[in-house]
């Protein structure tokens, strides 16, 4: 399975290069409007057509693809931050600090996510402007999807806190913030990566969810919570079937992602 | 209840918590917009909120909801079977086909089983329940399936890794060697050992399935607790929303407690 591995990654990486560069592949604005033209079938200056309001499919799949893989990994990156300063201050600190936070963990991870993140996200106001929509959208995500990797953390430290490096890095006068900084945090540092890459996926399948429900990134900016959106106008969907271009590409790239982590993912 | 209102507290928490659309409407006077402020200054105040709830708590009142004009605890009962039902067929097909599939995948040693039910738990897990849901409503199939296709590839990856390791331990391989056959093995050497760990991942399918509720009932238009969650978050309703997750927050500490308790006697047996 190396291969699928390695052609995994290429395509990630291609594809988020495309998307970078979006301001100048794609053949307009995600928000200009073709109003002689919508609905329109794929044509040489409309690869995809356009949606119903005249806007490019295309430039807006490059567009939305971008957001979504530009600021999963930033929400991924702030969760895992988070779930390293709380699930790594518990672990090494132990005793009563290590129990309360991990009840606490136990406690958050109970709370079924999307329930508490439609309620979070619904105290805000729902009309707002299309960045701060993405920031809210995605902060949000990285603020609330913390705690299972906090778990996986907090285990981590205790065990490298009990190994026998730690307890010879401590008779030779090691302690405190250097013992945590030197010894403990590089040691740390596979399964931070592991929890980062493995966050992204499920951020870009919750902001999906969100869009959907229309409680994701206002428009006209796109994301693929919006562009899948456009499948809810079932009765014609069928009839154009390059409607589903965002679906494929979407689950392209999440698998890729699944692909490119299979190693990663822990054992039963 | 304390995962109520950590979600209550998280909500207070958020900035535009005192944010209310409808005071932007030209039509209102200042009186209306002092009105709209006294009727929410008592949700302002975090420990006033709290006591508050908790006073109506114990005498069985949950509130009203301001956007349906209904009592919480009469829209939770005509809701809640509706969701149950849901997600009652959604673990038991999602554990039918996610255990079956693993038992076959690891037992067979058949390529053609192993990858068939790889596609599709990878196809399936790569697909957001909101696409589904749209799919499911296109082909005009029934949405209280979709909770089932949602909870699959989770327990078909666990489990299968999960049989995987199992059937390779000594004691299986010694069984096998003694001409045990599949079943036998299967049920007398793999399932006592994986149990403890099926049972911990069957309390968390319950969370999981709650969770895609949401956008499945949302969009299959199926009136349970999800599409309420759904319309109060549109209509901002804070006090079904704290209300609602408190409820499900219940039913799944109360789904991972019993499968905690089921599993420490086999996990106290095994070591």
């Amino acid at each position: 399975m190396k291969w699928a591995r390695v052609g995994a990654i290429v395509f990630l990486i291609a594809i988020s290069v495309v998307c970078l560069l979006a301001d100048f592949v794609a053949p307009s604005t995600y928000a200009r409007q073709f109003r002689d033209a919508p609905d329109a079938a794929p044509s040489r200056q409309h690869l995809l057509g356009t949606d119903d309001l005249g806007r490019d499919r295309f430039s807006r799949l490059l567009y939305g693809t971008r957001v979504s893989l530009l600021l999963a990994p930033a929400a991924a990156l702030l969760s895992c931050l988070l779930a390293a300063v709380i699930g790594g201050t518990a672990g090494f600190v132990g005793g009563w600090l290590e129990r309360f936070v991990m009840g606490a963990t136990d406690l958050f991870l109970s709370l079924p996510w999307l329930f508490l993140l439609i309620t979070v996200r619904a105290m805000l106001p729902l009309n707002i402007a299309p960045f701060p929509s993405v920031i809210i959208t995605f902060a949000l995500l990285g603020c609330l999807g913390w705690a299972a990797s906090a778990r996986v953390i907090c285990a981590d430290t205790r065990s490298i806190k009990d190994s026998g490096f730690i307890l010879l890095a401590r008779a030779s006068g090691s302690g405190g913030f250097r013992l945590l900084w030197r010894h403990i945090v590089p040691n740390l540092r596979p399964v931070l990566f592991a929890q980062f890459w493995i966050s992204i996926p499920v951020f870009i399948l919750t902001e999906a969810n969100l869009g959907i429900l229309g409680l994701g990134v206002a428009e006209p900016l796109p994301s693929w919570g919006s562009l899948l959106r456009e499948l809810e106008s079932f009765s014609t969907s069928f009839d154009q079937p390059w409607r589903f271009a965002a679906l494929a590409l979407f689950m392209v790239v999440v698998s890729c992602f699944h692909l490119a982590l299979q190693k990663q993912e822990l054992p039963a | 209840m304390l995962g109520g209102f950590l979600g209550a507290t998280l909500v207070r928490l958020a900035p535009g918590f005192s944010v209310d659309e409808e005071e932007l409407d030209n039509r209102l006077n200042q009186g209306s917009i002092k009105a709209l402020r006294q009727a929410r200054a008592s949700q302002e105040s975090l420990s006033s909120f709290y006591v508050h709830y908790l006073d109506r708590l114990v005498h069985g009142d949950l509130g009203t909801s301001r956007t349906l004009q209904q009592p919480v605890t009469r829209l939770l009962a005509d809701r809640f079977p509706e969701t149950l039902k849901s997600v009652g067929l959604g673990l038991a097909l999602g554990w039918a086909l996610g255990l079956g599939l693993a038992i076959a995948s690891a037992l067979s040693r058949s390529w053609f089983i192993d990858l068939f039910s790889s596609v599709s738990a990878g196809v399936l897990l790569c697909m957001p329940a909101a696409v589904l849901a749209i799919l499911f409503v296109i082909a005009r199939a029934p949405g209280r399936l979709i909770l089932g296709l949602i909870v699959f590839p989770k327990i078909f990856r666990y489990a299968r890794n999960l049989l995987v390791r199992n059937a390779a331990m000594p004691h299986v391989l010694t069984a096998r060697a003694k001409g045990a056959g599949s079943f036998r093995t299967l049920i007398w050497h793999i399932l006592p050992v994986a149990a403890p760990q099926l049972l911990a991942l069957a309390g968390v399918s319950v969370s999981l399935v709650f969770a895609a509720a949401i956008p499945v009932e949302a969009l299959c238009d199926l009136p349970g607790i999800g599409q309420l969650a759904w319309k109060a978050a549109l209509g901002r309703d804070l006090e079904l929303l704290v209300n609602l997750t408190m409820i499900v927050t219940a039913v799944t500490l109360l789904a991972n407690s019993a499968a905690d308790l089921l599993g420490s006697p086999l996990r106290m047996g095994e070591s």
